[in-house]
């Protein structure tokens, strides 16, 4: 069957197997490798990507299930260079060891950040709670997300502030 | 890392309380990690990433029964399939002499089963085919004829004389006996065991567990036609091993084999032995001509794959009535699965169980144990501990917890009147372990410190008058680590040691070379500062090359704790040995003897004369440019050594945990835990924080959670991650952690390792502090895991041992 999406900001379209799940399809088919594999039950969230800016278990969503939506993987976090600060936290607090559930980890990050930008520790607890880290501990991880929400708050101050002083335009 | 990168983050940084890159040392110190850049964007290489051109994929047909002869296998249907290439069963490989492969502790293990299965999954047969999905559908299409036998599934009856016997490919095999063991001294022991004025004893079982990476185990194999080169794209901590085995197995010369461990999405033990997936790989490459993948599920990996422990322990202490621990003795009941395939050094067939005096200061010690074969997996390895020393530890600790009950006396207390003082290392104990160094009250005061240890037992006292139940619980481990001494250790006959290759370039930029692979440790960067802090050269001037056995020298890998320990002692003197060239360049270059020469980190002065000095850059171009070197000195900067350390290394911690047991539904909520640990002299403690947070994590599990279970027909119970119970974010707190220094004394730069040191230190504590929450109880005793159904029926007084 012909499935068509938007990933990572480009739309493509595949002759796939009906049964193809998305995360193969990501990854055997698109060759995106970042989304990983690890458990046959839905149980680890390695392989969380964002359809539509929402966190789901690529492994257990169909290729077509994801035809004609977005699609975000862990490599369109980058945008022109630019990490995004969710990638700066991780990596500034030690966020990931082995780096297998990270992709997972950190867009479950994003879409908590993009709906809650202030989370306290256990809102980000709760939000990663579907996915399984075997090397951090988690505290970490958790710093990692707190991190970044302080980061970001602190650019949006700081756009405030340029806007204010007229200096924004330049910025 | 780039600079761009690092400015954005900087600010923000350092503001948090976190690090600032533009600071970092050159050397030991806080640093952020050399591999993060490429994880962070989802470009590392792992190795299901691996996509060869015409590669195929393989999948194995696993067994349903945990005993039963093979009658017929027919695979004709699976043959016809149009996208299989091959079905392959251990028949056709008999026919190879394949069908059998040598484990890590000469026994010998089924790669297909050809005569009879003997544990549930265990592989029959495989396919190889154009994609995942039609491999998978042509194993429904093999059909197998099994007639199943009794099953021996309860360690305490496999000994029976009426037990079904399991390794009937063993000639002389009458009965399930795998190996005994003893070591300390019996009659001393029992002298002191006679005249103790306080004896407890008590039943300790460590259930089987797995360490179940997240990323599961798997190859990709391409042999090449033409020259008959195999490159084997491998999960494997231990690549130069694992290419040794190969040689020998297969009869491949070794020059033709290349390992090569691309990321590995953690090991923590499992990644260590030879599978025989990873075997089926190969020979389908070698038998089609393509290149073979190969990735198990994640109930394979649970179901087949390196277990670890499987201990049931009668422990025993002699104490005055005081509180002073004079002996301890345990006998052992050791459940190997239906193949031994532990992984510890030859000698050491229970690993480095003899460490189970723990910390203390005894007159005697005395072990044995029997191990015996099961129709489970075969396994044994050291899952992010040094080869069995989590279960004596979790003994001792378990141990002394309930002594301390028995005599009513507060188990800080007990543990710090019986610790081996400072003026006693090194110390030889009982079993014969020279441990290196320890100072271990400091310890110990600074946990119960860090934890409020003195409230929480008056808050402990106010909530026990109303009924809550809360438990505070203690482990002090000493773990031995970085084996070892090639003397009296090897696996499979290869010493113990690890190779180190550096090289200067002409520009002063280095590369180091590993026998060792990171498996989310952070080699790349903790190497790299050793090297730095040995030469100077900055960190990110210094590639980390690994896991790839064309390009590093030989040496046995990364598990017990070995990397620093072992391979960070080879890094150090590797760079010694060029710092030495470099000082004799330098005193050409400076026209003055070597003696008159200091060395400030990154380069050589003339002693007294700041202004006369060359930097170990300038030194490097000498060493390769036109221009004259010291007579008689070769050209280039760059030095290779193989590091066999005198002895292990003696890293320790106190731990102290506290849990609240809701005593309507009997679950437990770990509070707090606070870990002191000591691993010697520290090369960046951020990733040291995150060995122990991740160690701290996998005892909650081991501790609460986790268990490979089996029903009585040797159906593994907890084949998938909804039923082998790994903790999430929510089943553990937030981690505190402290630590003291205590270099070891014969490591070049006093590192003693710190990757398992929390997995071992941290299943007594929460045990000890559910136990502690249940005196009320009057229990002093449970066994993991504590789920709220064993801990309900121990609130009972109905305790069902887990096996
Ligand atoms: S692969 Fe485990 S939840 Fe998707
Ligand atoms: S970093 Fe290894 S699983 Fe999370």
């Amino acid at each position: 069957m012909q499935v068509s999406m938007e990933i990572n900001g480009e739309q493509r379209s595949d002759e796939i197997e009906p049964r193809m799940l998305l995360v193969h399809y990501l990854r055997d088919v698109v060759r995106l490798t970042g989304t990983h594999w690890g458990c046959d039950t839905s149980n680890c969230g390695t392989c969380v990507v964002l359809i539509d800016g929402e966190p789901v278990k690529s492994c257990t969503t169909l290729a077509a299930m994801a035809s004609g939506h977005r699609v975000t993987t862990v490599e369109g976090l980058e945008v022109d260079g630019v990490l995004d600060p969710v990638q700066e936290g991780f990596m500034a607090c030690h966020g990931l060891q082995c780096g297998f559930c990270t992709p997972g980890m950190m867009l479950t990050a994003r879409a908590l950040l993009n709906e809650n930008a202030d989370p306290s520790a256990e809102e980000i607890r709760e939000a990663i709670s579907g996915q399984i880290c075997r090397c951090t501990g988690y505290s970490t991880i958790v710093r990692s997300i707190q991190w970044t929400a302080m980061a970001e708050d602190e650019a949006r101050e700081q756009s405030v502030y340029l806007a204010a002083s007229g200096t924004g335009s330049q910025a | 890392m780039t600079t761009s990168e690092e400015s954005t983050k900087s600010d923000a940084a350092t503001k948090h309380g976190q690090i600032d890159n533009d600071q970092k040392p050159v050397g030991f110190g806080r640093m952020l990690r050399k591999e993060d850049p490429r994880l962070i964007r989802g470009l590392g290489t792992f190795v299901d990433d691996v996509d060869l051109p015409g590669m195929l994929h393989l999948a194995i047909l696993r067994s349903p029964y945990a005993h039963a002869e093979i009658v017929s296998i027919d695979v004709s249907a699976a043959q016809a399939h149009p996208k299989v290439k091959a079905v392959i069963t251990g028949a056709d490989l008999a026919e190879q002499g394949l069908a059998w492969m040598p484990t890590l502790s000469n026994d010998v293990q089924a790669v297909l089963a050809t005569d009879k299965v003997r544990f549930a999954y265990q592989e029959v047969a495989f396919v190889v085919a154009e994609d995942r999905y039609s491999a998978r559908d042509a194993l429904e299409l093999i059909e197998v004829d099994y007639k199943p036998l009794p099953v021996v599934i309860d360690v305490r009856k496999a000994l029976d004389a009426d037990a079904e016997v399991i390794r009937t490919d063993l000639e002389v095999k009458t009965d399930n006996h795998c190996f005994d063991w003893e070591t300390g001294d019996r009659e001393a022991t029992e002298a002191v065991f006679a005249d103790a004025e306080v004896v407890v004893s008590e039943e300790v079982i460590y259930p089987r567990v797995h360490p179940a990476p997240m990323e599961t185990c798997g190859a990709v194999a391409d042999v090449e036609r033409v020259s008959g080169k195999l490159t084997l794209w491998c999960t494997t901590q231990a690549p130069h091993a694992h290419r040794t085995v190969y040689a020998l197995v297969a009869g491949l010369p070794e020059h033709k084999i290349r390992i090569i461990a691309p990321d590995i999405g953690g090991g923590f033990g499992n990644k260590v032995p030879i599978y025989p997936g990873y075997v089926c790989a190969i020979v389908a490459s070698l038998v089609i001509g393509k290149p073979v993948k190969w990735m198990e599920d994640r109930t394979e990996n649970l179901v087949s794959t390196g277990f670890a422990r499987d201990y049931v322990m009668k422990g025993e202490i002699a104490a005055t009535k005081d509180g002073k621990i004079r002996a301890i003795r345990t006998s052992v009941l050791a459940d190997h699965g239906a193949f031994n395939g532990v992984a510890a050094p030859t000698k050491y067939p229970a690993g480095f169980f003899g460490v189970f005096t723990g910390s203390y200061d005894l007159e005697a010690a005395y072990a044995d144990m029997t191990a015996v074969f099961t129709n489970k997996a075969p396994g044994g390895v050291a899952y992010a501990c040094s080869f069995r020393i989590t279960e004596a530890v979790y003994l001792v600790e378990r141990m002394v917890d309930i002594l301390a009950y028995e005599l009513d006396m507060d188990p800080a207390e007990l543990r710090l009147k019986n610790f081996i003082q400072p003026d006693q290392f090194p110390y030889e104990t009982k079993t014969g372990w020279v441990y290196d160094s320890g100072d271990y009250e400091p310890a110990m005061r600074k946990a119960m410190e860090m934890i409020g240890y003195d409230e929480l037992r008056k808050e402990q006292a106010d909530k026990r008058e109303r009924g809550e139940l809360m438990g505070i619980g203690i482990s002090f481990f000493t773990e031995a680590v970085g084996a070892g001494p090639r003397k009296d250790m090897d696996i499979l006959g290869l010493g113990m040691a690890d190779g180190c290759e550096l090289r200067i370039h002409p520009t002063g930029k280095a590369v180091v070379r590993l026998s060792v692979k990171t498996q989310g440790q952070g080699h790349e960067t903790t190497f790299a500062q050793i090297v730095a802090e040995e030469i100077g050269v900055p960190v990110e001037d210094i590639d980390v090359v690994q896991g790839d056995t064309d390009n590093t020298p030989f040496g046995l890998g990364t598990y017990g704790s070995r990397s620093t320990p072992v391979s960070g002692a080879a890094a150090a003197l590797v760079a010694r040995k060029v710092r030495d060239k470099a000082q004799i360049i330098a005193s050409g270059m400076l026209e003055v003897s070597v003696a008159d020469l200091e060395w400030q980190k990154g380069s050589f002065q003339v002693k007294g004369d700041p202004t006369k000095s060359v930097t170990i850059q300038d030194i490097a171009m000498r060493a390769h440019g036109a221009g004259d070197l010291p007579e008689g000195l070769e050209g280039g900067l760059e030095a290779q050594i193989c590091y066999n350390p005198e002895n292990l290394t003696y890293p320790f911690g106190a731990y102290i945990c506290v849990v609240d047991v809701d005593p309507q539904t009997a679950e437990v909520k770990v509070r707090r835990f606070v870990a002191v640990d000591d691993c010697g002299t520290q090369i960046n403690p951020m990733i040291i924080e995150g060995q122990v947070h991740g160690g701290l994590a996998d005892g909650v599990g081991m501790a609460l959670m986790e268990m490979i279970a089996f029903d009585e027909l040797g159906n593994c119970l907890a084949g998938s991650l909804m039923d082998y119970l790994i903790p999430t974010a929510m089943e553990v707190p937030d981690w505190e952690t402290g630590h003291t220094v205590t270099p070891s004394p014969h490591h070049p730069i006093g590192a003693k390792g710190i990757g398992e040191s929390a997995t071992v230190g941290s299943p007594p504590a929460i045990v000890n502090a559910v136990v502690d929450a249940l005196r009320p109880f009057g229990i002093r005793h449970a066994d993991m895991p504590l789920t709220p159904s064993r801990v309900w029926e121990t609130m009972q007084g109905n305790h069902q041992a887990p096996i």
